[in-house]
């Protein structure tokens, strides 16, 4: 399997800390990569300096073979990267509409795909004229997913999609996920709920510290609970 | 789990925030004039301050958007209120014949050529501006605020040096002379004129912010310009055309102001700005609806108590101020989350 994006030796700072202390990580091309790891290893960080939100102080990341570390946030989304951070970031004085268009920047929104989006987020389509602002946090999250596929992207960076979310949202987001990844799109997908994790990851690289320190398969790290409990933190009752 | 799940089908729609209330203001406040003052005079007061309003409006719908998109504290946005004044008394010296001529047309002719060459002439030196003194503090207030007040200074003394310090006149044209009567109540017809003027431009703005993809990432920006970036968008692009397209407001401003009080003169933009700097933060930073209610709201509340209590003229905006921010600390109109 080819790798649609890697991080070499990657260091962030911002302002005067120093976040990421050389994170290597590999995204192969058609599958599903977890990034886990204890809040504040830097796993948000990773994703912003990924599309230059942060600027990597030293190291290297190439996306599609091409080195894009040094470009501007916009060439590195219109390379095909697409963006659900933590926080969501609908524009909340915007439409549900509004977002959506904006969203879409070839032109004109596809028809069949918005309706293969209402499909898994029904409630896009009920408050589709209702400013954004107004939304709950699970639809805010349907809504930022939305924005990140309304268009085919080469690669989906997701940041902690599951978070303070309802089963029955958790479950239309990994059925959207699932689907998704079935059309081949890559996804680096940053999640804390370890069952969701191993549900829908393929690999999974782990960071602590500012660093990457463990990858594997999925389905290795999930059999092993003593390494799970020793890079995690997890005790395995709360999670299953 | 308390979440709502917002999947059912019967769930009721969430209420879009109809906040309706700031609207109301500026009615009220006229109403609440109305038992102390003669009608007639009521009247002619009333639309001495919508005139007025729409004309600080104009001035400061472009400081609200540069504010609220790009972060940036222009105090520089009075120089481009002078400028604009200048360069329309400067495009209608040649044109005095079209302007004293008995038809509306050629006097129509006159003023549109001085407001499109003082927003041709605004708008390119706004470019200039942003690309010399913005760029290099752009995240900086403080130096933002040191160097767009030296940039007023410096352009405030060039106009001194060009043209004088002395008030240089600017005479309305002949159809826009005069008044006309309603029962008692004399309006001067140029004040209807600004008004109107006024109105198109705000119309305008909401139009473009709301229809276009351009005002949507305009919106957008203003509240989230990273997730721009995100989504695609070089947003600096938009910075250059909403600053430039800012100073060409400013200086369509001054044009009317200049016109309004028959003279212009260097520091008509320094003394503007106060006036403008209010109502922006009456409006709450970035909004457009919120920077039009504050300006009618100063400016009516400048000629009311102006004819009822002149002592208190002085103060009434930052009073106004004070008792906007105490009922909504943020502005009447919020935006951005800074
Ligand atoms: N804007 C900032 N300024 C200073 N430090 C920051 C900033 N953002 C993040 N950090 C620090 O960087 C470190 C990594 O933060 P980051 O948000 O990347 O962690 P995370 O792995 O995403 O955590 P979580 O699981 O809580 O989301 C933390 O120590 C955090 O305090
Ligand atoms: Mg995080």
């Amino acid at each position: 399997m080819s790798e649609l994006l890697t991080l070499s030796a990657v260091e962030t700072h911002i302002g005067r800390y120093h976040i990421l202390h050389g994170v290597d990580l590999a995204v192969p091309e058609g599958a599903t990569t977890m990034l886990l790891g204890r809040n504040g290893a830097g796993k948000t960080t990773a994703l912003r300096t990924i599309m230059g939100l942060w600027r990597a102080s030293a190291g290297e990341i190439r996306f599609g073979g091409s080195r894009i570390e040094a470009r501007p946030t916009p060439d590195i989304a219109r390379a095909g990267i697409g963006y659900v951070p933590e926080t969501m970031a609908v524009f909340s004085d915007l439409t549900v509409k509004e977002n959506l268009v904006l969203a879409a920047r070839e032109g004109a929104m596809d028809e069949s795909r918005l309706g293969w989006i209402f499909g898994f987020f029904p409630p896009l389509k009920t408050f589709w004229l209702s400013r954004a602002g107004t939304l709950s946090g699970g639809q805010k999250q349907m809504l930022s997913f939305a924005r990140a596929i309304i268009e085919p992207r080469r690669l989906l960076l997701i940041d902690e999609p599951t978070k303070g979310l309802a089963p029955a949202i958790i479950g239309a987001l990994i059925d959207c996920l699932a689907e998704v990844k079935r059309r081949g799109a890559t996804i680096l997908l940053v999640e804390q709920n370890f069952r969701v994790a191993q549900e829908i990851g393929d690999s999974v690289s782990v960071m602590d510290d500012g660093r990457i320190v463990h990858t594997s398969a999925m389905a290795e790290l999930a059999r092993d609970g003593a390494l799970q409990h020793r890079l995690l933190g997890l005790s395995l009752g709360a999670h299953q | 789990m308390s979440v709502d799940t917002g999947i059912e089908p019967g769930a009721a729609l969430p209420k879009a925030r109809g906040d309706y209330l700031p609207l109301l203001l500026p009615v009220a406040l006229a109403l609440a004039a109305l038992p102390f003052v003669p009608v007639s005079t009521w009247f002619t007061l009333t639309v001495a301050g919508l005139a007025m309003g729409m004309m600080i409006f104009v001035m400061a719908s472009g400081l609200t958007l540069i504010f609220g998109l790009m972060d940036v504290l222009n105090f520089g946005h009075g120089a481009f209120i002078a400028i604009g004044a200048y360069v329309a008394t400067l495009v209608l010296l040649p044109l005095g014949g079209w302007m004293q001529a008995d038809s509306i047309w050629l006097n129509l002719a006159a003023l549109l050529s001085a407001i499109v060459a003082a927003m041709a002439v605004t708008a390119v030196i706004g470019l200039a501006f942003e690309r010399i003194l913005i760029v290099p503090v752009y995240g900086q207030h403080l130096k933002q605020i040191l160097i767009t007040m030296g940039g007023m200074i410096v352009a405030e003394q060039l106009l001194y040096a060009l043209f004088g310090p002395q008030q240089i006149p600017l005479a309305l044209p002949t159809s826009l002379r005069g008044s006309f009567l309603i029962g008692d109540a004399a309006i001067e017809k140029y004040r209807v004129v600004a008004v109107l003027v006024g109105l198109v431009v705000f119309v305008t703005m909401l139009l473009i912010l709301n229809r276009t993809k351009i005002g949507l990432l305009i919106r957008a920006g203003v509240e989230n310009g990273e997730m721009v970036e995100a989504l695609g968008y070089r947003i600096r692009r938009l910075f250059v055309g909403v600053f430039m397209a800012g100073s060409a407001l400013a200086g369509l401003g001054g044009v009317m102001w200049g016109l309004y009080r028959e003279q212009v003169n260097a520091s008509m933009g320094g003394e503007l700005l106060v006036l403008v700097f209010i109502v922006v933060i009456i409006g709450g930073l970035g909004s457009v609806t919120g920077c039009f209610i504050g300006a009618l709201l100063v400016a009516l509340l400048q000629n009311y108590i102006g004819f009822l209590v002149p002592k208190l003229s002085l103060i009434s905006d930052i009073l106004l101020m004070v008792a906007v921010l105490l009922w909504r600390p943020r502005g009447l109109y919020p935006v951005t989350s800074r």
